[in-house]
């Protein structure tokens, strides 16, 4: 069974832009992975749990306390643009 | 090829250095003699701290009183592990500058036992690849070939393994990363049960499948490494409060109680028949030690890659969702607005492969598409898992090649990613059932190159895998075969 | 047509933690800008969450109060969205199976009680602030990773005054359990409102919007107001409501639609694999409900019923915690009850508003509000003279019997005394003394305060009374 993607919704959503030619490769590229996950149907899961975690571990807690925070300087210098302790992005508009 | 300290195992060299027959320094020029000598053609490494490393080995010689078991040795570590005050970049333009402020906790754990960080090695960008050739800083060569790829994605580690260029090195394996090229460059590499080791400070590829790991010269180094780098963590909710053995000791236990199974599945018309002819002598090297060797099912095994790449990618999808060139690694230069900074920043500063991971993940997780791919996969996994759990009531650890063939050409699967995903299909099942699992030398090719014997085993019992891997290398020589770089 | 509105509100709580939801920073209001992070609230790479115990205690104190089912079995999903503010670009949160389901409050409008349904509770962490400057924008990560609660109602409000009265309610019992602060101008509490108008008799819900930036329960009551106007004047011209996000201008009073949320969201919700899932016995659950501290609503039936206050005295008291605790410290010093609930609901917070002051900073101690009612009920100063001594102990700090002592204030109960004086009075005033004894009874009320300005003020006046009489029907 072939199945298509709408890779440019799916592009959009993950913030990614993608060149014509990226565009044209990925959509056959991706019309083939997902074909054959597609045989993923030949077995009926109907009853099956979801491995949504590996181990059966549970309620891992930590104690409420307070730990020591960063240095600002130390993180902010590396960052693409800081100013006056804050991380600096192109104005956001509401 | 000159003598060096660095052909040495990590074992042997723990022993000298804890007679005081050698120094860190010694060890510590020994390997940058090496690195001088082969690196330019294997390029195993991305980057690494010269007069850093002899500071700290000068620092090490200083201590009188030294307990740790890696007093002064240097380990290699792979781009993904965050050491504190060293760029780390996942082989990724992105993270380019990225400079992480704290330590993983095997960083940590390996310097509690006087271990030096030395240097990090090439992988796929962000463990996305089998081949190291989706790094952003060019590709690994294997040492035994340096027309072919070392496997991946800790193709860096291995290959530096396999070239005399590292004693030891840290991988990590999400479907098969420490495994397969540990294989492909004829090392020892184990992927511990998921939880054994914490993944505090490993860079997140997907969330519930990465696990790190030694690559080795041999088993008993994997032994000593994974001693020190198991155990609960705190920092770690999903790492598990197993007891961690002493692996050592259990090496010499011998194996003829044991019972081994062979999944009919692994042994398909896709394998290289040379990898095949390795195997079956693997197999009657078991059997000549006295182990029963029994037929095994593991039915599931044909859709673990379908499975395997739609939650790998999808985790991915959200995990790799942070670089946005926002707080820290590479920003766009030109961009017109916020929401073009976040687009130009992930077009520029990703390479294909991992947007193509990005995109089918995303696609996995998105409205109307949840259920048939990434739920599906969740209950497939559930299957897989119950598959091992079945078969492991009949045996005590499962044989299997861990890759279908041996190191192949640079750039010959590039195109093709699915073919290039199908290469992992022997390794992607431990990851997805949460098993140990470890690849070692088993034999060679007519064309001189390694092939590999996977070994799984039950969650929790990397001992038993451990034994069983000791007692084939003490019976061959395969690991004692060298490669040579020229 | 007539139009019936139908409102629902999602209610974002801080939980008073001393550390946030997955890390150890710290959740102090007011540091400056990413003074209170570290590697995990701020995603950097490689960084794993670990569960705040305490968080989820609250979380399930907060459900058990409301009357929610805490669940057996809960996890942590993962909601994906990119935004400058969050840092790992998705927000931990709980999406299929939360903490807590279902539950309710009781709220009361014009003396009509009404249930108002909970759809279910759960845990999730904060998100960043960011600080609009000319040109840019600054990321603060302060708040990120602050653990919240989010409240999310049934679509069971039909008036701005019924929202309201919700807010109140649930703000009650938050701050009964002690799980919240629920400062709004902190944003330890934040509200978010679905507006919706039906033809009255319509059981078919209209199209909703939502509406954001509501900072003080008097807005939310505002903006909902001017959200159902502006919904009928576009039904009754005929147009029809878009289902948007809203920002309520709070200065200005109204409400815009939201730009940059204009794209339909596709959050990817998936199980959080960095976090294990929350497993409860019942057992557990039920030690957590017994040792829920006792609300709001059955702390009033017990003021009532043990302290014969009115039912109204009660609620005033009990409406918030901390003046309810005030008033049983108060009964430590006095049994005088009724006493103590007049001078707290009648001086004590007439004054204490003056000042613009809580309970919390009165200036006066429950011990020092008891001790003026004893010198009252011992009959040591008379009741105009406490208004007085009342007013100097609020300005003062100091203690009534202090204040009383320093001015000689005490009232004269000494029978000899005040017998000395009402003999003087009675020679001095003989045609009073007269009208009295030829029955005219209201002279001695004339002779009485003829004592009491003798004694400017001081004696007792019931004892002023009784020697009077005995004097006069000698």
């Amino acid at each position: 069974m072939k199945v298509e993607m709408n890779i440019d919704d799916v592009a959009k959503l993950a913030r990614l832009k993608l060149s014509a030619e990226e565009r044209e490769k990925f959509s056959s590229q991706m019309s083939d992975i997902l074909s054959y996950v597609q045989k993923l149907n030949a077995v009926d899961t109907t009853h099956v749990q979801a491995a949504d975690h590996v181990e059966a571990v549970q309620n891992v807690t930590r104690p409420d306390e307070v730990k020591p925070s960063l240095d600002p300087d130390s993180f902010l210098k590396h960052a693409p643009l800081g100013r006056d302790q804050f991380f600096i992005v192109p104005q956001v508009i509401e | 090829m000159s003598e060096s300290l660095m052909d040495l195992t990590l074992h042997e060299l723990s022993e000298l250095m804890r007679a005081r027959k050698i120094s860190s320094l010694e060890v510590m020029q020994a390997k940058l003699a090496r690195l001088k000598e082969r690196e330019p053609q294997i390029h195993a490494y991305i980057r690494w701290d010269e007069k850093a490393a002899i500071e700290e080995a000068r620092q090490r010689d200083n201590v009188q009183d030294h307990q740790g078991s890696l007093w002064g040795l240097p380990i290699a570590n792979k781009d993904i592990i965050c050491v504190e005050g060293v760029e780390t970049s996942c082989a990724s333009k992105i993270l380019s500058g990225y400079i992480p402020p704290y330590n993983a906790t095997v960083v940590e754990r390996l310097r509690g036992e006087g271990a030096i960080l030395f240097g990090n090695t090439n992988m796929d960008e962000f463990a996305m690849g089998s081949s190291t050739e989706t790094s952003h800083f060019g590709v690994t060569r294997n040492p035994w070939d340096l027309t072919r790829t070392p496997g991946g994605s800790s193709g860096g580690s291995a290959a530096a393994v396999a070239g005399g260029l590292a004693i030891a090195a840290l991988g990590t394996d999400t479907g098969g990363s420490i495994r397969q090229p540990a294989a492909l460059c004829g090392c020892v590499g184990l992927k511990p049960t998921y939880g054994r080791v914490s993944r505090y400070g490993l860079i997140a590829f997907a969330s519930s499948l990465d696990q790190i790991g030694p690559i080795t010269q041999d088993v008993e180094d994997a032994a000593l490494l994974l001693e020190i780098l198991a155990g609960h963590d705190s920092k770690d909710s999903t790492s598990l409060k197993v007891e961690v053995p002493r692996y050592r000791e259990h090496l010499k236990k011998g194996i003829r109680d044991m019972k081994l199974g062979l999944p009919k599945e692994y042994f398909i018309s896709g394998l290289d028949p040379q990898v095949k002819v390795a195997i079956d002598e693997a197999i009657k090297v078991y059997t000549n030690l006295g182990v029963e060797v029994v037929e095994c099912q593991l039915p599931y095994t044909e859709y673990a890659v379908a499975t395997y790449y739609v939650l790998a990618t999808a985790q991915a999808s959200s995990n790799l969702a942070r670089y946005d060139g926002v707080q820290y690694g590479y920003r766009a230069p030109n961009f017109s607005n916020l929401v073009d900074m976040y687009f130009e920043t992930r077009s520029l500063g990703f390479g294909p492969e991992v947007k193509r991971r990005i995109i089918l993940g995303t696609y996995a997780l998105s409205s109307g598409y949840y259920d048939a791919y990434y739920l599906k996969a969740q209950k497939m996994r559930t299957l897989i898992r119950q598959d091992f759990e079945e078969a492991f009531k009949k045996c005590d650890a499962i044989l299997t090649p861990t890759s279908p063939s041996c190191a192949f050409k640079i750039g010959e699967r590039m195109n093709d990613p699915l073919t290039m995903y199908l290469s992992d299909i022997f390794t992607i099942s431990a990851n997805l059932a949460g098993i140990p699992g470890i690849s070692i030398p088993c034999g060679f090719s007519k064309e001189g190159l390694p092939v590999g014997l996977q070994i799984l085993g039950k969650h929790f019992d990397e001992a038993t895998l451990l034994r069983t891997a000791y007692a084939f290398e003490q019976a061959t020589d395969h690991h004692k075969r060298k490669p040579v770089v020229r | 047509m007539d139009y019936e509105p139908v409102i629902g509100l999602e209610v974002h709580v801080q939980l008073k933690t001393a550390s946030k939801l997955f890390c150890g920073c710290s959740t102090k209001f007011g540091a400056l800008p990413n003074a209170q992070v570290c590697p995990v609230c701020l995603g950097y790479p490689g960084v794993l969450p670990v569960l705040n115990e305490k968080a989820l205690t609250l979380a399930v104190m907060a459900g058990l109060a409301m009357g929610s089912t805490v669940a057996l079995y809960s996890k942590f999903d993962r909601k994906n969205y990119f935004y400058p503010d969050l840092p790992k670009a998705y927000q931990v949160s709980q999406y299929d199976e939360p903490i807590c389901l279902g539950g309710k409050i009781d709220i009361e409008v014009e003396g009509t009680r009404k249930e108002i349904r909970l759809t279910r509770i759960h845990l999730e962490e904060d998100a960043g602030k960011s600080m609009h400057f000319k040109g840019d924008t600054g990321v603060d990560y302060n708040r990120t990773g602050i653990p919240l609660i989010e409240i999310v109602s049934e679509p069971d409000l039909r008036s701005p005054q019924e929202a309201y009265q919700y807010l109140k309610e649930l703000k009650t019992i938050l701050e009964y359990l002690d799980v919240s602060d629920c400062n709004m101008e902190e944003g330890s509490l934040r509200c978010d409102a679905n507006v919706s108008l039906r033809p009255v008799g319509e059981k078919k819900m209209g199209t909703r919007a939502e509406i954001k930036n509501l900072n003080s329960f008097h807005n939310v009551e505002k903006a909902i107001t001017y959200e159902i106007e502006r919904q009928k004047e576009l039904l009754s011209r005929g147009e029809r409501i878009v289902q948007e996000t809203r920002l309520w201008n709070a200065d200005e009073s109204f409400t815009r639609s939201m730009r940059s949320k204009e794209a339909a969201h596709d959050y990817r919700y998936f199980p959080e694999p960095d976090l294990v899932p929350i497993v409860f016995s019942a057992k557990e659950i039920e030690s957590v409900r017994v040792s829920l501290p006792e609300l709001a609503q059955r702390r009033k039936e017990r003021f009532m019923k043990d302290f014969a206050l009115t039912a109204y005295d009660a609620e005033v008291l009990t409406a918030q915690k901390d003046l309810a605790d005030f008033f049983e410290r108060c009964l430590k010093y006095s049994k005088n009850a009724k006493a103590i609930s007049n001078w707290m609901m009648g001086d004590l917070m007439r004054e204490l508003k003056l000042k613009d002051l809580g309970i919390a900073q009165s200036p006066m101690s429950p011990e020092h509000i008891a001790g003026l009612i004893e010198l009252m009920d011992q009959g040591k100063i008379s009741g105009k003279m406490a208004k007085d001594v009342f007013l100097e102990m609020f300005g003062t700090g100091k203690s009534a019997q202090e204040i009383v002592s320093a001015k000689g204030l005490s009232q004269l109960s000494d029978s000899s005394q005040i017998e000395g004086v009402v003999k003087k009075v009675i020679q001095e005033n003989p045609p009073s003394v007269q009208d009295y004894r030829n029955g005219k009874k209201n002279a001695l009320s004339y002779l009485v305060g003829q004592v009491m300005k003798a004694t400017q003020g001081r004696a007792n006046p019931k004892m002023v009374n009784e020697l009077l009489v005995k004097e006069l029907e000698k």
